[in-house]
């Protein structure tokens, strides 16, 4: 007998809302694989995220659980804080370039140097997406923004940071992977390394990091589909995609 | 004979973005240029036979708009 099963539909973690970003936006996809791994991991009532400032400031608005909003820059104090006075939660922040690469840069390293047992999503769209698409620290050379309008030129104003890599090198760190989302294959891996990195907190291990290369049409001027084209095409070639550190239990994880 | 799917596009969500048109494998996705959704975009729509379930269209959407069907063969348990 044939019938209709349901292979896919809306995660559970989401509230009934419609986001405010722009069409074709990958944070939104970066929530969807966030909200798909608290369903699977039956983990969304238990779990607690910290919004960043920037484009992704509702995103307590957004899932179907707990959520609190940080000062720019400092969701991983405010997930350290947390996660120490309510262990058995599930804390997880969720930032952007702007926000943890930039004014919250003491925040996210002093975070992995502590080993806290948190989880990080970390969107790189190599853009100031929400304040109208200035220069990011991983705006990339000659990239023009609006405060980069003839090119970022590293001359004078630095290079791009790799967070993934810089991360890696801190002994407190036990997960740190760059994915990206341009494309079903990626997103699909860029699940993979969300799971992970949750299953890393649940099992107490640890500092993760889930950095995912991201798209913002409206900044950059692309269609969404060009806007993930550039991120394939440009962005991975700056930020490799890969497994920059993973501590030997995390290996050991069957996920 | 192959295993037949279909979507479903949820009109509140969907901002006609396209990834999923530009995604579909099959090539079934188009937007409908003849209705817009309550916040004025032309919504995706399944366009011609052929859908597979595969999903992709899914795992691209970014704003969670698709529901995709597949047809199981069961056997009846009784
Ligand atoms: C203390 C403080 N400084 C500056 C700002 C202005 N501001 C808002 S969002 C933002 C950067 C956002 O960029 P990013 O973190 O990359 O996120 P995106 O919007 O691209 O998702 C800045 C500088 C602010 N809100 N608060
Ligand atoms: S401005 Fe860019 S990052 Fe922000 S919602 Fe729009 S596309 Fe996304
Ligand atoms: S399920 Fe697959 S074949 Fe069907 S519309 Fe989506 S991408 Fe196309
Ligand atoms: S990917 Fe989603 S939001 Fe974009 S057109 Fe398709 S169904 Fe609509």
């Amino acid at each position: 007998m044939i019938e209709m099963e349901v292979v896919y539909s809306r995660p559970e973690s989401f509230t009934p809302t419609t986001t405010h970003y722009c069409p074709g936006c990958t944070h939104g996809t970066a929530h969807r694989l966030v909200a798909e791994v608290l369903d699977e991991m039956g983990i969304r009532e238990k779990a607690i995220g910290v919004a960043p400032v920037g484009c992704s400031v509702f995103a307590y608005d957004y899932f179907n659980h707990d959520f609190v909003e940080a000062a720019h820059g400092r969701a991983p104090a405010m997930a350290t804080g947390i996660k120490r006075v309510r262990p058995n939660n599930t804390v997880y922040t969720y930032q952007g370039d702007g926000d943890l690469a930039s004014i919250g840069m003491a925040e996210i390293v002093h975070a992995a140097i502590r080993g806290e047992n948190i989880t990080v999503i970390f969107i790189n769209n190599a853009i100031y997406g929400m304040t109208g698409g200035q220069m990011a620290p991983t705006t990339l050379p000659g990239m023009r923004t609006t405060s980069s309008p003839g090119g970022r030129d590293v001359e004078t104003m630095g290079y791009p940071v790799r967070m993934s890599e810089m991360l890696s090198t801190i002994d407190g760190t036990s997960y740190a992977v760059r994915r990206s989302l341009h494309n079903p294959a990626n997103v699909r891996k860029s699940k993979k390394a969300i799971r992970r990195a949750f299953e890393v907190q649940e099992r107490g291990m640890g500092f993760a990091m889930v950095e995912l290369l991201s798209s913002c049409p409206t900044n950059l001027k692309f269609t969404p589909q060009q806007a993930l084209d550039f991120v394939g095409d440009q962005m991975v070639s700056y930020y490799p995609l890969g497994d920059y550190k993973v501590a030997p239990e995390v290996k050991a994880l069957k996920v | 004979m192959a295993l037949k799917g279909t979507i479903e596009v949820n009109h509140k969500y969907c901002k006609g973005c396209s990834l999923c048109v530009e995604a579909c494998p099959q090539n079934v996705i188009a937007l409908d240029m003849e209705h817009l959704t309550p916040k004025g975009y032309h919504p995706a729509m399944l366009i011609d036979e052929g859908c597979t379930g595969c999903a992709i269209c899914a795992v691209v959407c970014p704003d969670a708009a698709i529901t995709v069907y597949r047809e199981s063969r069961k056997k009846k348990t009784k």
